[in-house]
């Protein structure tokens, strides 16, 4: 479904120029659940930029579902990340003075739903993350944890073929930071592809497969069984 | 269509998160659509006024006339309208209405009453003259066909003669002497009002025969025909008609000159209608220009919100927002904003105008045309929008990550 081949991203810095990414090749499959490691700096953040088509690569190709996105548009793009990608920030990047509803409804409206028809699709969305009841609550009123679900419902009412998550357990408790990673496990369970940036163990090792990225270069790329992980750590 | 009313609907949300910064930005367009209401206001009333003034002095009838330019004057060889050719007009041209022939009476001395005198104009014309001019009689009667015929001498007074002559409020039936004929009152015409300071009350009419008879055979018999149409869109083709008409009757040969003109009496009040609007036009110009300026307080009111709000619009271009989505969110807003004050604007305006027309004496009140404010709304709603393109097409054009990395 991911074909990346000798992917880069260079920075330019004044007069220096600096690989963030330095020839990644990557492939990941439908329904994978994905952990991306590293140390900080290592270009975690920037390769999911990439994959979720909010950046594009210096060189390199990125195949996703069959297109090659380095051929497409600014609004193709836009339309890529509509409909295929569904992102979660480690700072939930919720909409501040919309309703939990029409946060998680607003992707649909560049779909050109109509407002009932979003509200439903949102509702339900809602519901799977176990937030149905705080429908008309404003993002501030609710907490580090209850956020990150909404912005998880917000991700899925498309019903993307990815969901990419970029250390989204970063700002919350190891509490909450379970419930939200025993939601990943559900959704992966319900055949969802999942990738996600961590620097954490106990979080990667709900991933069925950990990718670490030192200097911008895949280190190593190890597939575990989940179970297995979760209980060592 | 839902993309519309979703943008529409954020950008309320967004206007009333931020309603004294709302309100402050759009103060500039408020006032100046303020301004140019009022004004516009004000000088439509002044201009209602004048044509109905107008309107009063000729109604929509029509004149014919001698022609006579100023070498007809002075060679005495002066055209003039044959009784003939009322007839022509009554029954000749099709889509002629009603035909009055108007005289001016030249009497000798003064009308007099009871000791006292006065020098009113003195009409000679028929029954018809009602129909033609639409003015009707305030007390008795008009003028009737009997008059005419049987060269009765009668006569019906405007109320200002009649004040004039410390004449009983209602006078009819009363004697005034005309040079040395008497005359018996048989109707007062209702009181007109003065135009530019002059009463267009003070006049008295004969049966015209009679007017005829009492300036005498020797005087030159000038009179005009006031005359309508049947159908008032249809004025430009009688015009014509009468004009053919006249020219084959008086065998004027092709390429010479009409000696006979017909006029509608509203062409003085249209050339006043330009006029006003002119004038309007230009200061209405003048003040729309602080509608720019309100326009670039917009604009950067804008700048800053698009500045503040980087990380949302970063926000949803993840979600899928194309540029198009956060130009035309943008656009709507400062649209929108714009046409709030504008219309904030329009109602002080209005009032502003009904203000000050009540404040200044005898200014006519103000009026504002529903399509002035329309205009003016939908003008305020164009000035926010072209004024939100720069502010909106930076927002537009934001780097997704940049813009999610913003603090
Ligand atoms: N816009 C940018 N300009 C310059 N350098 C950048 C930019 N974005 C990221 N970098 C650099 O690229 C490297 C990788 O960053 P990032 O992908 O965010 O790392 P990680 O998420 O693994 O901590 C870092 O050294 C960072 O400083
Ligand atoms: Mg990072």
């Amino acid at each position: 479904m991911i074909v990346l081949s000798s992917i880069s991203k260079r920075y330019r810095m004044g007069e220096e120029s600096f690989n963030a990414l330095a020839g990644v090749d990557l492939h990941i499959a439908r329904n994978e659940y994905v952990a991306l490691t590293g140390p900080s700096g290592s270009g975690k953040s920037t390769l999911m930029n990439l994959l979720g088509c909010l950046d594009s690569p210096s060189s390199g190709s990125y195949v996703l579902n069959g297109r090659d996105i380095a051929s497409l548009n600014d609004n193709e793009l836009a339309q890529i990340r509509n409909r295929e990608i569904g992102f979660v920030f480690q700072s939930f990047h919720l909409l501040p003075r919309l309703s939990v509803l029409s946060n998680v409804a607003q992707p649909l409206v560049y779909r050109g739903l109509p407002p009932k028809e979003r509200e439903r699709l949102a509702s339900e969305a809602l519901g799977r993350v176990g937030l149905a009841s705080k429908l008309k609550h404003l993002p501030n009123q609710l907490s580090g944890g209850q956020r990150q679900r909404v912005a998880v419902a917000r991700a899925l009412v498309g019903q993307p073929s990815i969901l990419l998550a970029d250390e989204p357990t970063g700002n919350l408790d190891s509490r909450t930071s379970e419930e939200i990673m025993a939601l990943f496990d559900a959704l992966h369970a319900e055949g969802q592809t999942v990738i996600l940036v961590t620097h954490e163990a106990d979080i990667a090792a709900h991933a069925h497969r950990v990718i670490r990225l030192v200097d911008g270069r895949i280190e190593s790329d190890l597939r575990q069984s989940p179970r297995e992980a979760a209980c060592i750590s | 269509m839902y993309q519309l009313i979703e943008s529409l609907r954020a950008a309320w949300i967004n206007l009333l998160a931020h309603r004294l910064r709302s309100f402050l930005t759009t103060l500039g367009i408020l006032i100046g659509t303020a301004s140019v209401v009022a004004v516009v206001a004000l000088m439509q009333g002044f201009s209602d006024s004048i044509k109905a003034q107008f309107a009063d002095l000729g109604g929509t009838a029509l004149t014919l006339s001698a022609r006579n330019e100023f070498s007809n004057w002075n060679t005495g060889n002066i055209n003039q309208l044959a009784l003939s050719d009322i007839d022509l007009l009554r029954y000749r041209v099709e889509g002629v209405r009603h035909v009055a022939p108007v005289m001016g009476v030249s009497y000798g001395g003064r009308v007099r009453y009871k000791g006292r005198s006065a020098s009113p104009q003195v009409m000679g014309t028929t029954a018809d003259y009602v129909w033609v001019e639409r003015r009707f009689p305030e007390m008795g009667r008009f003028l009737v066909e009997g008059d005419d015929q049987g060269r009765r001498r009668v006569a019906v007074i405007g109320p200002k003669l009649r004040d004039d002559l410390n004449l009983p409020r209602n006078p009819v039936g009363q004697y005034v002497q005309i040079g040395s004929e008497w005359f018996k009152i048989v109707g007062v015409m209702a009181k007109r009002g003065e135009v530019f300071g002059m009463s267009q009350d003070n006049y008295l009419i004969v049966p015209f025969d009679v007017g005829r008879a009492l300036q005498g055979q020797n005087r030159r018999l000038m009179f005009e025909a006031h005359f309508t149409v049947a159908d008032i869109d249809e004025i430009e083709q009688v015009k014509e008609r009468v004009s053919r008409t006249l020219r084959h009757a008086h065998k004027i040969a092709p390429g010479k000159p009409d000696d006979f003109e017909v006029e509608s009496a509203d062409q003085l009040a249209k050339q006043f209608g330009q006029i006003t609007a002119m004038a309007t036009l230009v200061l209405g110009g003048i003040v729309g220009i602080s509608l720019l300026v309100g326009g670039i307080g917009i604009m950067t009111v804008m700048l800053v919100s698009v500045t503040e709000r980087t990380r949302e619009i970063g926000i949803l271009k993840a979600l899928g927002a194309t540029r198009r989505d956060i130009l035309l969110q943008f656009l709507i807003e400062a649209g929108l904003l714009s046409l709030l004050g504008g219309l904030i604007g329009i109602v002080i305006g209005i009032v502003l105008g009904h203000g000050i027309a009540a404040l200044i004496p005898n200014f006519p009140p103000a009026s504002v045309p529903i399509s002035v404010a329309v205009g003016a709304a939908l003008f305020c709603a164009l000035v926010g929008v072209a004024f939100g393109i720069m502010p909106a097409s930076k927002a537009a054009n934001l780097d997704p990550i940049e813009a999610l990395r913003y603090e």
